[in-house]
């Protein structure tokens, strides 16, 4: 995007032209004074971070502005890059409970040709909510974690779920906040889906399949069969397109899936089991496609290969509950830690709306039981911007990149902290809510 | 069910009979008049003997070197459903005649976890699938003692009430679940009217029925001839609650509703001692604050449900500024892990200080549970409930290190991490004893179809 004055601006800037007359961008600005944490290099203290046209155009403590530029004073505060969830439902799920609401989980087995951006809401709630809290960027899901979600009528038999949007925390409409409309195609890897005893009776009452183990493990079976099947399927049809074979009707379903078969987009693969992970790396080796892992539940001795492979994890909550009574009380706040450990790269979701403002506190929640804090930070940062391949725009504070900071007044992992300034391609975003909006409506009564 | 038993008892037999143990040199946060300080707790017989920056220490007593941790109180759960079998008896609107302590699970590990999140104690309360539920009991997390063993002497029993949609949920058939599901039978109420009516007719009920045993009392009293009425389990408890004998803790979303329940109980001559999740509280604080209501709040949650839209993460500390006494509770095994950082997002939403956020999970839960006299602060003569972290209670990095009750160390991190190994291959030898035995009898004899008990 250029703006034209923006560009005059950043002239005058460097040229120190002397009678800028216009008014000045609300994407140009100047932070003084600022401790800034670029993330991918070492803090410095007491430095400037100029922004022109939205885009981080000098980082020093000597950086010279125009004078009708718009200074913020840093003193005393901190610039982050700003935070990425790499797994939300953020615009797709207002109220949970009543449906007419939620536009997650579509019915279907494959359905690489949905797309979640286009039913993200751009006046949800939850939008100014999630940012108030550091997050300028979210990948929305079209279907939540995990398989077999079932939520009304949809999802229970989702195995490609469609294509999740990486999006900014702003904009009019949901064209205006996609960074990536193709960011990486949602796939809950089929698993033998059993029901504990202790949920078996909740289970009966929202009407979840109860069949034998015997029965999981068929339908197990037929669904990886037709996963094969879908993924065979899918290649004729990309072979038959690749020969500009004269009769091939079009298929937006196979088309969708070009992009997996030739490498270019990740698939994002919901395993929650060690078994789940290690078969959905033989999948992709066999399909030759390039994956992310997400929602892992456990640690096993999938991590060496995901190593090897170069496939990254987005981790889920960390404060969850452990998946069986005697697993280790702090289960999935240790799997972080042990995964960076073991050399694959992390990110952190949320998988949810309401809570997608806490990502930060999951984060840190893995620092406390072992990752090591400047990778809980890479995290929720640089590291989700080079999985979803735009690291190049955002994840950083660097020379280039969008203007996608917050300024606060402390660590962004901690819950006291409190965001002054959030910038989303340098716009200056508003930080009230809902929210805020009912805690001032209701404090001035009296 | 083997291995939850071996799990059970091998963190039974972590529990250290009480003795006599001082804590050198923590942050000790008292959650009391003496404030926050470096300094040593003295406990001797599940007792807080001494709290001070010097204090003597007993001959012969354990000394434990704390410095650079935090010693805080007992976290206190205002909300839990934990260790109890059985959430909700959904098939009538009023289940008075219920109560947990006849479904208590000592063996539920969320009691450990609980410990291992730095609470102590918890209100385990029945479900909000009736306006009227059930009785709730007031438990420590004393894992490893039998149900008689974890319930909280002397604590002042409860009821919950429910309102909004919970409740006006027609109540399931199988009366397992909160009101959700199948309904097959529509239960009434139906409507925010129909669960004042519920509540307003029950206490009409009980009035009568109190005033009955009363006149009977009376005439035996005096000598003259008198039949005996006959009890009534469903309005006894109503009637302990109109003579101030039992809490009412009661479930509520939205404003007109929290104000309809606390008319009532005003019409009725009685408290509300605890409004439990309030998340609309903060608009009817002045309400509240003049019925002298508690309110046990979430500290985040929002936009689950229609009545949870208008919720705010400034909800407690709004409630707390217009005077009304705040704690923040769980609801969930899960969130009860960590509801010393929950306490921490008060400070951000409301800008409360440090230790007002702590006294939401400490004194003020003990305040609403009128326990306040044996838990809630670290000071001298209390119970020894005591939880001690490597950092800042409030801060995400902190863990929780150790945690006595009465004086008896009930978790340890240290053990906990260092005995893993030792159980995992416990289990794993009689994962393969199960296999080798099955092997050996052959698929027929497993009686039940043939499938494995634990599927992988």
């Amino acid at each position: 995007m250029t703006k034209p004055i923006g560009l005059l601006i950043a002239a005058a800037a460097l040229c120190a032209f002397p009678s800028v007359t216009f008014a000045a961008a609300s994407d140009t600005f100047v932070v003084r004074n600022v401790s800034v944490h670029p993330v991918t290099g070492p803090q410095v203290d007491n430095t400037s971070v100029l922004v022109i046209d939205g885009k981080i155009a000098e980082i020093g403590p000597k950086v010279v502005a125009a004078k009708t530029i718009k200074v913020i004073d840093g003193k005393g505060l901190h610039l982050y890059p700003g935070m990425i969830n790499a797994g939300t439902e953020v615009g797709l799920d207002e109220i949970n409970a009543i449906r007419e609401s939620v536009d997650a989980n579509e019915i279907g087995e494959f359905d690489p040709q949905l797309h979640a951006t286009v039913a993200v809401n751009p006046s949800s709630e939850h939008i100014p909510v999630t940012r108030a809290n550091g997050i300028t960027t979210v990948i929305v899901l079209p279907a939540t974690v995990g398989g077999g979600e079932g939520r009304r009528g949809g999802g229970a038999t989702q195995v490609i779920s469609g294509q999740s949007g990486l999006m900014h925390l702003d904009g009019w409409t949901w064209e205006e906040m996609t960074i990536n409309r193709n960011a990486a195609m949602e796939m809950k890897f089929p698993f033998i889906q059993t029901i504990p005893a202790r949920f078996a009776e909740m289970a009966a009452l929202f009407g979840m399949p109860r069949g034998s183990y015997a029965e999981s493990k068929r339908n197990y079976e037929k669904t990886i069969q037709q996963t094969h099947e879908f993924f065979e399927d899918a290649r004729r049809y990309q072979k038959a397109k690749a020969a500009h074979e004269p009769n091939l009707a079009t298929n937006l379903r196979y088309e969708a899936m070009i992009p997996i078969l030739d490498g270019k987009e990740p698939m994002m693969v919901m395993a929650a089991k060690a078994k789940t992970v290690k078969e959905a790396i033989d999948f992709a080796d066999r399909e030759k496609i390039k994956i992310v892992i997400a929602g892992v539940d456990e640690m096993g001795d999938y991590a060496a290969k995901l190593k090897e492979k170069n496939i990254p994890v987005i981790c889920g909550p960390t404060l969850e509950l452990p998946n069986e009574e005697d697993d280790p009380y702090d289960q999935k706040a240790t799997l972080p830690g042990q995964l960076y450990k073991a050399g694959v790269k992390i990110a952190f979701a949320s998988f949810d709306v309401e809570f997608a403002r806490n990502l930060p506190y999951q984060a840190a929640t893995a620092v406390a039981y072992g990752l090591p804090y400047e990778e809980a930070l890479k995290a929720v940062t640089i590291n989700p911007a080079e999985i979803f391949g735009v690291s190049d725009r955002i994840g950083s504070i660097e020379k280039g990149k969008w203007a996608d900071m917050i300024l606060t007044d402390g660590d962004p992992l901690e819950t006291k902290t409190e965001v002054k300034h959030m910038f989303i391609k340098g716009h200056d975003v508003d930080l009230t809510s809902r929210h805020t909006r009912l805690y001032e409506k209701y404090m001035s009564r009296q | 069910m083997k291995t939850r038993a071996i799990l059970a008892f091998a963190a039974a037999a972590l529990v250290c009979s009480a003795e006599t143990l001082v804590i050198q040199n923590a942050t000790v946060w008292t959650m009391g008049k003496e404030g926050k300080f470096v300094g040593s707790v003295v406990i001797t017989d599940g007792k807080i003997a001494a709290v001070g920056e010097k204090v003597m220490v007993p001959p012969g007593a354990k000394v434990i070197d704390a410095t650079g941790q935090h010693l805080i109180p007992g976290i206190i759960d205002c909300h839990s459903h934990i260790a109890a079998e059985a959430i909700n008896e959904g098939s009538v609107s009023v289940s008075a005649m219920v109560g947990i302590e006849d479904v208590v699970n000592p063996e539920d590990i969320s009691i450990y976890r609980a410990l291992a999140g730095g609470v102590t104690t918890a209100n385990v309360l029945h479900g909000s699938a009736n306006s009227i539920g059930g009785k709730c009991e007031v438990m420590k997390m004393r894992w490893g003692k039998d149900a008689a063993g974890l319930k909280f002497e002397g604590a002042i029993p409860g009821i919950k009430f429910a309102l909004g949609e919970n409740p006006k949920r027609a109540g399931n058939v199988q009366g397992g679940l909160g009101g959700g599901g199948n309904t097959r039978i529509p239960r009434y109420p139906a409507t925010r009217m129909g669960v004042e009516d519920v509540i307003r007719t029950a206490f009409t009920e009980a009035r009568n029925y109190q005033k009955t045993w009363k006149d009977y009392n009376e005439k035996k009293a005096r000598g003259e001839a008198a039949v005996e009425p006959e009890r009534n389990l469903t309005l006894e408890p109503l009637v302990e609650v109109l003579e101030g004998k039992r809490f009412v803790h009661a479930h509520c979303y939205r404003a007109d509703e929290i104000l309809m329940l606390l008319r009532i109980a005003d019409d009725f001559g009685f408290k509300i001692r605890t409004l439990q999740h309030v998340l609309e509280g903060y608009k009817v604080a002045k309400e509240i604050a003049a019925h002298g209501a508690g309110a046990s709040t979430f500290s985040d949650w929002w936009s689950y449900k229609i009545e949870a839209y208008d919720a705010i993460p400034y909800n407690a500390a709004i409630m707390e500024k217009k005077g009304v006494l705040v704690s923040l509770n769980s609801d969930s095994a899960e969130l009860m892990r960590h509801l010393n950082t929950e306490a921490a997002k008060v400070m951000k939403y409301g800008g409360l200080s440090e230790e007002e956020a702590l006294a939401m999970v400490t004194i003020n839960p003990a305040k609403q549970l009128a326990i306040d006299n044996r838990v809630g602060s670290i000071e001298t003569g209390k119970d020894a409930d005591l939880v001690l972290y490597d950092k800042n209670p409030l801060s995400n990095y902190t863990k929780v290190q150790k945690v006595w009750i009465d004086g008896n160390q009930y978790f340890d991190r240290d053990k906990d991490v260092s005995g893993r190994a030792a159980l995992a291959a416990e289990k794993k030898s009689l994962e393969d004893k199960e296999k080798e035995e099955s092997r050996r009898q052959g698929p027929s004899s497993r009686g039940n179809g043939g499938q494995p008990r634990r599927p992988e």
